[in-house]
């Protein structure tokens, strides 16, 4: 065996390998936020690792604005890795040798859940923009649902990133009796009025794309590809940090020359590189699903209900945090980690925070990073020690 | 040199809040949370004594302490602590303010530069001293005030800071048996229990 071929061998030994996604139909009515009662629902979720005897070391992962179940290993049609396979699998800081592993697609998403693609029962036709707007706590509500479903009782952990560690928080303030530890990651308690700005931009994009027919383009046969491929342009330039571009791309061109003396237009690494991502981005998601997502984060606002006051919204969770920022993450910065920290502290609660110096912006999340990795790691196995001498 | 500061766990209430600013890798932190059942943090920077403090299930805070603790409500502790920090920031009186602004109550610890080891380092070599408790060259020392017990207690004196209890510690021969007949001179680490 090449030396390349073991070192290839060793990363999938550390993988959690094939997976399939599974199905559960929660025939359960949800009602929503905005009132609207879903009198059943689908959702789409995989698993990774045992569940232990007495069912408690399971930890729920939570994804993001465009994230979807499929978090780790692969699927037999398709080698791509899941979204957050750098941080699950066995020996990784989210141990499927030692943990059970839940992450599922929610609802309003595109992956297979209940959604906007979803036929909507009354008409028999797709939802599309007739969808009900969700709140992140209708995904804990549903997520709850599917923990029942499980026959779990209480999360060893809920982890999330960005949008999902909105949801770690929510679930800490609605179920605080369920869960242990909420791992919330380069998160915020509530958007800044720039980042409602970037989504505004970002759907106005979408609507203002001809194929997007006002939501129902499915029924149309059209999707609108220009307009959902330059909303994800604009956020992902938002989830680089301008150092990092700087190193990936420079001024580096992909055609042409800006010699004088000539016509021919030229094109910067950057501008194929975003016009490829957002390509590929327009195959595969659903552009009301990016709408009514990036409304949900917009109107998320942890303590708007406790008289906006982030102390008293707290002083209703039982579970030790973990909170984790990135120097160079300007959407979701540093100082807003620093700020659930904070009133995580003056309401008593048990947390640690880490700030770890990356220049990956907010994508750091999903990057290797060996403090990051120590960090949830060190934090999790500690956990999953108490569990395993529980047992 | 590490001298045995247990007996500061009197000074703290049981299920009182301890702030500990600079709490190192957090072994006082933690054997403080387990005796004296305190909800107790720590504030530290160095990025392997965070992840000691995380693996010891200590709630550790990453926040550098010289740009200041503004984010820590008034008397919102009962006890802010901390040890062998002081001297090695940028302003230690500002320091002592902000930890009896957070604090009903401080505990502080720093290395007694009025020792004879230092003072005889000093005038008799010429050169800044490198001694156990001060075990680095002037250049690259982490230690960028040198004071004496004396200076400490002038200090508090001038800032109206009452000093309810003092300790003051050695290991060494003979500064163990002779510190309390000279202790300016003997006192390797200077212990105190401060209030407003």
């Amino acid at each position: 065996m090449s030396l390349e071929t073991s070192e290839k061998q060793k990363d999938l030994n550390r993988s959690v390998g094939l997976v399939k996604p599974q199905t559960a139909v929660i025939e359960q009515p949800l009602k929503l936020a905005c009132g609207v009662v879903l009198p059943k629902h689908t959702l789409v979720y995989e698993t990774y690792g045992t569940l232990n005897k007495n069912n408690t070391n399971a930890i729920l992962i939570c994804h993001a604005l465009s994230g979807n179940h499929h978090a780790a290993g692969v699927y037999e049609q398709d080698a791509k890795a899941g979204w957050w396979d750098q941080y699950i699998g066995p020996g990784k800081p989210i141990d499927s040798n030692r943990f059970f592993i839940v992450c599922v697609n929610n609802i309003g998403s595109c992956f297979g859940s209940t959604g906007p693609t979803s036929e909507n029962p009354e008409t028999g036709k797709p939802y599309g923009a007739d969808f009900p707007p969700v709140r992140a706590r209708d995904w804990v509500e549903s997520q709850r649902l599917l923990m029942e479903h499980l026959n779990i009782d209480c999360w060893a952990a809920v982890v999330g990133a960005s949008l999902g560690g909105m949801q770690a928080m929510r679930w800490s303030l609605e179920h605080p009796e369920k869960l242990q530890h909420a791992v919330v990651i380069a998160s915020s308690m509530k958007l800044t009025a720039q980042n409602i700005a970037f989504n505004e931009i970002a759907r106005k994009a979408i609507k203002s794309d001809t194929d997007f027919c006002d939501g129902n383009y499915l029924q149309e046969n059209k999707i609108p590809h220009q307009g959902l491929a330059l909303a994800r342009m604009i956020g992902h330039v938002t989830y680089l940090s301008d150092e990092l571009m700087g190193q990936k791309f420079g001024r580096d061109l992909k055609a042409g020359d800006l010699l004088q003396g000539k016509t021919d237009p030229v094109e910067f690494q950057i501008e194929s590189y975003l016009n490829y991502q957002g390509d590929k981005f327009s195959d595969f998601f659903d552009a009301n699903s990016y709408i009514l997502i990036t409304k949900m984060l917009d109107y998320f606002d942890l303590a708007r209900e406790y008289d906006h006051d982030p102390i008293a919204a707290f002083s209703h969770a039982q579970c030790k945090f973990l909170v984790v920022s990135f120097s160079s993450d300007w959407r979701f910065s540093p100082a807003r980690s620093q700020e659930i920290t904070d009133a995580l502290i003056a309401a008593g609660k048990d947390v640690s925070y880490i700030a770890i110096d990356s220049d990956h912006g907010h994508d750091a999340f999903l990057l290797p990073n060996q403090r990051y990795q120590a960090a949830l790691g060190g934090y999790l196995s500690r956990l999953a020690d108490q569990l395993e001498s529980a047992q | 040199m590490n001298h045995n500061i247990d007996f500061i766990k009197q000074w703290i209430e049981p299920e009182s809040r301890v702030l500990d600013v600079g709490c190192g890798d957090g072994s006082l932190l933690a054997s403080i949370r387990d005796q004296r059942q305190v909800r107790g943090y720590g504030l530290e920077i160095d990025p392997s004594s965070i992840a000691s403090c995380v693996e010891k299930g200590v709630n550790v805070i990453e926040q550098d302490l010289n740009k200041g603790l503004k984010n820590f409500a008034d008397q919102s502790f009962d006890t802010v602590l901390m040890t062998h920090t002081l001297q090695a920031l940028r302003y230690p009186h500002l320091v002592l303010d902000e930890i009896l602004r957070i604090g009903a109550k401080g505990i502080v610890t720093f290395p007694n530069f009025g020792n004879w080891r230092t003072r005889a380092y000093l005038s008799l070599r010429g050169r800044m001293p490198v001694t156990k408790q001060l075990a680095y060259q002037w250049y690259d020392t982490p230690n960028i005030h040198f004071f004496t017990y004396d200076d400490f207690e002038a200090l508090c004196k001038e800032r109206n800071i009452k000093i309810l209890h003092r300790q003051f510690l050695a290991n060494g021969f003979p500064d163990a048996m002779l510190k309390s007949v000279w202790p300016n001179l003997f006192t390797e680490t200077a212990v105190y229990h401060l209030s407003r």
